[in-house]
């Protein structure tokens, strides 16, 4: 009881409701039967279980959840959500979580996949589509992987797998910009 | 048969193998495929890991283009169809003015297996097979998103699809039933994390290899890439040699009807097909 009181748990009593806020998540249906972490492919890599985010987002423990590994290498395989007897969107609700995370600033435990994501956004902020070349480019420039791959040698197998694509074709040089950039760099604000 | 087509940004780079031949299939069983004027990136992965308004809209503006146009919408790229009904369940929903683009909802978006899956395709197909592919034993694996979740890709079977299993017999060859066709393979955790995506794909070839197996067939180029890329690299963490060409669907089509072009597609793969293809005598 003591040790409570040094260091009380921060409860967020209204983080569940606004964690509903951008789709419909229907977190609060949850019974914990953990159906979605049973059936999850990538719990081994995670630091706390699909069910548990879901149970901690309704105890109100925001910080926790908020930090989290999981809601980073949750791959969106939507077994999940699939599953869920009472309709829970849990990969909607690490989604939503993540969102969060960055808003709040942070610091995020999966640097590099973050990273990615908001590279690739960036990407597509630039000419309406997905160009693969850029798109690794800054990620390796943005995550730090560049420096630590050409520090460390593995940057040859970057070299190479880049080099096998283009021999094979598969790396054009030049991207393609569509008409409506303005448009979807509006979406992307 | 005209139909409205939204290829995606890998079709137009490192899938480029799944690009032609649907491309170089669809004209040979006299599906037109009308590419979408101006369509922009779905925002995959990204979009709704990160900005879920953006995630909705940048599929939406491809939606109103769909509409548009009119026609059916076949889409080859599984994450793109998930995300483009994705944005439909939720633009049709009501409207809340949360987004900045209305639609009607009424086109109809097709995953590219499913809508050739169909009795009138497959016979189609069926009809145009002049080299059937004896010896294939494939396993199809259809990955995530074209199943689940079920209520947003109306998948009729999403534990165990069939559009690839069905396709595949047509043209001759074995599909293997298999428990892992709607496993993940990691998918864009290959950039971030590619000791998950090892893992999770070393899974798949054990299985893969213990029903008897000599290919896997895939409808997804994200599948592809990660099954296909680092094979070598993946059997070595498995302490054992692993051959396993990963083969799109519509190449199969196209070996199984002898379209001209199927060894360029087939020569773009890291793990070669055509070797594998050469020694069952299928190759002209």
């Amino acid at each position: 009881m003591e040790k409570a009181q040094e260091n009380p748990l921060k409860v967020d009593p209204g983080f569940s409701d606004l964690v509903q806020t951008s789709a419909s998540l229907n977190v609060n249906a949850c019974f914990q039967c953990r159906k979605c972490t049973n059936g999850c492919p990538v719990t081994f890599a995670m630091d706390i279980y699909p069910d548990q985010v879901i149970r901690l987002v309704l105890l109100g423990q925001k910080e926790r959840v908020l930090k989290c590994c999981t809601i980073w290498v949750c791959s969106a395989c939507e077994t999940c959500t699939t599953r869920c007897p009472n309709e829970v969107d849990i990969a909607g609700t690490m989604d939503a979580l993540k969102e969060m995370a960055v808003k709040e600033g942070i610091e995020i435990p999966q640097p590099k996949t973050y990273a990615f994501h908001k590279a690739f956004l960036d990407d597509i902020g630039k000419r309406g589509r997905m160009f693969e070349g850029k798109l690794m480019q800054s990620y390796l420039l943005n995550s730090g992987e560049l420096f630590r791959k050409v520090a460390d040698g593995s940057i040859k197998e970057e070299i190479s797998l880049g080099w096998n694509m283009f021999k094979r074709g598969r790396l054009p040089l030049l991207p393609k910009g569509i008409k409506a950039k303005k448009e979807v760099k509006e979406i992307l604000r | 048969m005209k139909v409205s087509y939204y290829p995606g940004c890998s079709l137009e780079g490192s899938a480029r193998d799944y690009q032609e031949s649907v491309e170089g299939v669809c004209k040979r069983l006299g599906i037109e495929l009308v590419e979408l004027e101006d369509w922009n990136c779905c925002g995959a992965t990204a979009a709704h890991s990160l900005k879920h308004r953006a995630s909705i809209e940048l599929p939406g503006r491809n939606l109103v283009l769909g509409e548009n146009a009119g026609h059916d919408l076949v889409v080859p790229c599984p994450m793109c169809f998930n995300r483009l009904k994705t944005a439909e369940k939720a633009l049709l929903k009501e409207p809340t003015g949360q987004y900045r683009y209305t639609i009607k909802g009424n086109v109809r978006i097709w995953d590219l297996a499913d809508f050739m899956a169909r009795e009138e395709v497959l016979e189609l197909i069926a009809s145009k097979v002049t080299n059937p592919l004896k010896g294939v034993k494939a396993v199809c694996y259809y990955g995530c998103m074209t199943s689940r979740p079920p209520k947003i890709t109306d998948a009729k079977n999403c534990e165990s699809p069939v559009s690839m299993d069905r396709i595949v017999e047509r043209l001759g060859a074995e599909a293997i039933d298999w428990p892992y066709k709607t496993d993940c393979c990691g998918a864009s955790h290959v950039v971030d994390r590619p000791d998950m995506v090892f893992k999770m794909v070393g899974k798949l070839y054990q299985r893969a290899l213990e029903v008897g197996a000599n290919c896997i067939v895939v409808s997804c180029q994200m599948c592809q890439a990660n099954l296909d890329m680092y094979q070598d690299k993946i059997g070595e963490q498995m302490g054992r040699a692993v051959y396993l060409p990963i083969i799109y669907f519509t190449e199969l089509v196209g070996l199984a009807m002898k379209e001209r072009q199927v060894e360029t597609w087939l020569s773009r793969h890291f793990v070669d097909p055509l070797k594998f293809f050469g020694d069952q005598g299928l190759l002209a």
